[in-house]
């Protein structure tokens, strides 16, 4: 990276270290930390979505769809999270891979499943063979957000389905007294009250995502877990103009570290946040505001 | 059926190394995956019950610890709980692990800590403990004033008043919390052997057998409802045990009825 680093077997000391950080591949290891927060900034909204989805159906009034709701919840809550992560990932591919299969290829008369094999035609390859090493990347993380999403969309919809019930009663009653239909109760009173109810929840869940993306690991992301294996592991002279000795155990604090500050901060800005969202409520917190202020 | 008992007793302790040395290469039959999977079982529930029970009295040490007004006491429980419960498990034990294999070379005798038995169950056994601490700590702030008070009048105080007032309710108002701690505990279990630690001799827990089906047979549908069948019945059974324990909490309390409404599902996260 830097000029003087043209010759490492030159350096010593603090330069040696500033050349060996500044590496092609540890930039790749910084750009990994970008992945995490991507995924973050796209998985929650969409996690949220699910949930809320989610949330609704167990609520309906139809049956099946009740069902549905509470199935998606209770299944996904009762399994360990890794399991469904592994699962998702190779499933939702041949979902996607199967259903492609009888859109374009109507005749083809091969079983899909051989033995151990699942052979779909090629032109319903996810991606495509041809396709360039970007979209295969962009694939793989499509696959893994959709998999968070699932997995994080059930414990959102067990919030909201409790935060939804925990609006004032009352003022469902009143609403209805005003002559609104459910469906304007429901857009006007429940959602927008709801969330002061619902921001323990999903503040805890928020936590719970921030720790669990080092998973993304196992679903074959090149994310900070690989890199951090990968730079951290012993380099010999021969491979490297940087060789070391086994430095994986310092690799993976500087991750920790990272963590327990990016957890640190989530947690003051939701409590800062609760806040906000407790003014001119009907709870313990909202009438604590009023009193502070004159 | 006879091949089935077959394969039962050539893997069902396969992850302990007792029988059938090689595992299933090809035509993989249902039974074989049932019952290698449910080998792994094993390597859950005591990763899972031994930290529980152990990171039990380290947790209420913690919380005593932090509700403690002497910054001794307090300070290392609140980096404690801090340290395990902002961080991911999992790069917990990726750290841990290396930081086992660098300790080997200068302290041999700690060299059963490389290994998963002993060196996950220490990682395990601190965050659970940090986990329920956390919990034990808010509910020891939520013991009624009332209950200790009455404590005092009647000339209890210092450690037979913990013993016989305060750790009891502490223990009541924290259970449903630590039930679901139990539930999270026994999940994670099923990360140890996606980090570092070896499984010497494809000797893994259910996931591991889990995920060895489907990578070899490249099909999900089967290994892993299997898997969750395992876990969904591991769960109730960790209700049911924690929900007799909360009865017997209980025992002394006038029975509200609107309270006794069984409660199928409840808040498993962290």
């Amino acid at each position: 990276m830097f000029a003087f680093c043209t010759d490492p077997s030159t350096l010593d000391g603090l330069a040696w270290l500033a050349c060996y950080l500044t590496t092609g591949k540890h930039m790749a290891f910084y750009g990994a930390f970008g992945t995490v927060l991507i995924l973050l900034a796209v998985t929650a909204p969409t996690a949220l979505a699910f949930g809320f989805g989610g949330a609704v159906a167990a609520r309906s009034r139809v049956a099946p769809i009740r069902w549905f709701g509470k199935g998606y919840i209770a299944i996904v809550r009762g399994v360990p999270d890794v399991a469904f992560f592994l699962f998702f990932v190779i499933a939702l591919d041949q979902a996607f891979e199967w259903l492609r299969h009888h859109v374009k290829c109507p005749d083809w008369t091969d079983p899909i499943r051989q033995g151990t094999d699942f052979l779909v035609c090629p032109e319903a390859k996810l991606p495509l063979g041809t396709a360039p090493q970007w979209v295969h990347e962009g694939y793989g993380f499509a696959l893994a957000v959709l998999t968070f999403a699932i997995v994080f969309g059930a414990f959102a919809a067990n919030v909201l389905f409790g935060a939804m019930r925990a609006v004032p009663r009352a003022q469902v009653e009143t609403a209805a007294a005003y002559g609104m239909t459910p469906r304007q109760t429901f857009h006007r009173v429940i959602v927008p009250q709801m969330w002061v109810y619902a921001l323990p929840g999903l503040g805890n869940l928020w936590m719970v995502l921030i720790k669990a993306t080092p998973l993304l690991f196992l679903l074959g992301v090149e994310d900070i877990v690989y890199w951090a294996r990968e730079l951290g592991a012993a380099k010999t002279p021969r491979f490297s103009d940087y060789p070391h000795p086994d430095w994986r155990m310092w690799y993976f604090l500087s991750l920790l570290v990272f963590y327990l500050a990016f957890t640190r901060v989530s947690e003051i800005a939701i409590a800062r946040l609760s806040d906000r969202l407790a003014r001119g409520q009907a709870t313990a917190a909202g009438e604590r505001l009023r009193k502070e202020t004159p | 059926m006879e091949d089935c008992l077959q394969t039962l007793a050539d893997y069902g302790l396969r992850s302990l190394g007792i029988g059938e040395r090689l595992l299933p290469r090809s035509d993989f039959t249902l039974c074989q995956q049932v019952v290698l999977i449910g080998s792994g079982m094993i390597w859950n529930v005591y990763f899972g019950i031994i930290a529980l029970v152990t990171g039990f009295a380290l947790a209420t040490l913690v919380a005593v610890g932090k509700a403690s007004a002497h910054p001794l006491a307090r300070k290392p429980s609140e980096w404690f709980i801090f340290l395990f419960r902002g961080s991911p498990l999992f790069i917990q034990f990726f750290f841990a692990y290396f930081l086992f294999l660098s300790l080997k070379q200068v302290v041999p005798w700690t060299e059963p800590l490389s290994s998963a038995w002993a060196g996950a169950l220490v990682v395990l056994f601190l965050n659970t403990a940090a986990y329920s601490g956390e919990i034990f700590y808010g509910a020891l702030r939520s013991v009624p004033k009332g209950d200790l008070e009455a404590a005092a009048a009647y000339g209890l105080t210092g450690w037979t008043r913990f013993r016989r007032i305060t750790w009891p309710t502490m223990l009541r108002l924290a259970w449903p919390a630590y039930t679901n701690e139990a539930v999270f505990l026994f999940h994670a279990t099923t990360l140890v052997f996606f980090t570092g630690f070896p499984a010497r001799q494809q000797k893994g827990d259910a996931l591991y057998y889990a995920q060895y089906f489907a990578d070899k047979t490249f099909n999900p549908f089967v290994p892993y409802p299997i898997l969750a069948g395992y876990f969904v019945l591991l769960t109730l059974i960790i209700l049911g045990v924690m929900g007799l324990v909360n009865a017997q909490l209980q025992r002394h309390l006038p029975l509200d009825r609107t309270q006794r409404r069984p409660r199928l599902l409840p808040q498993i996260m962290r």
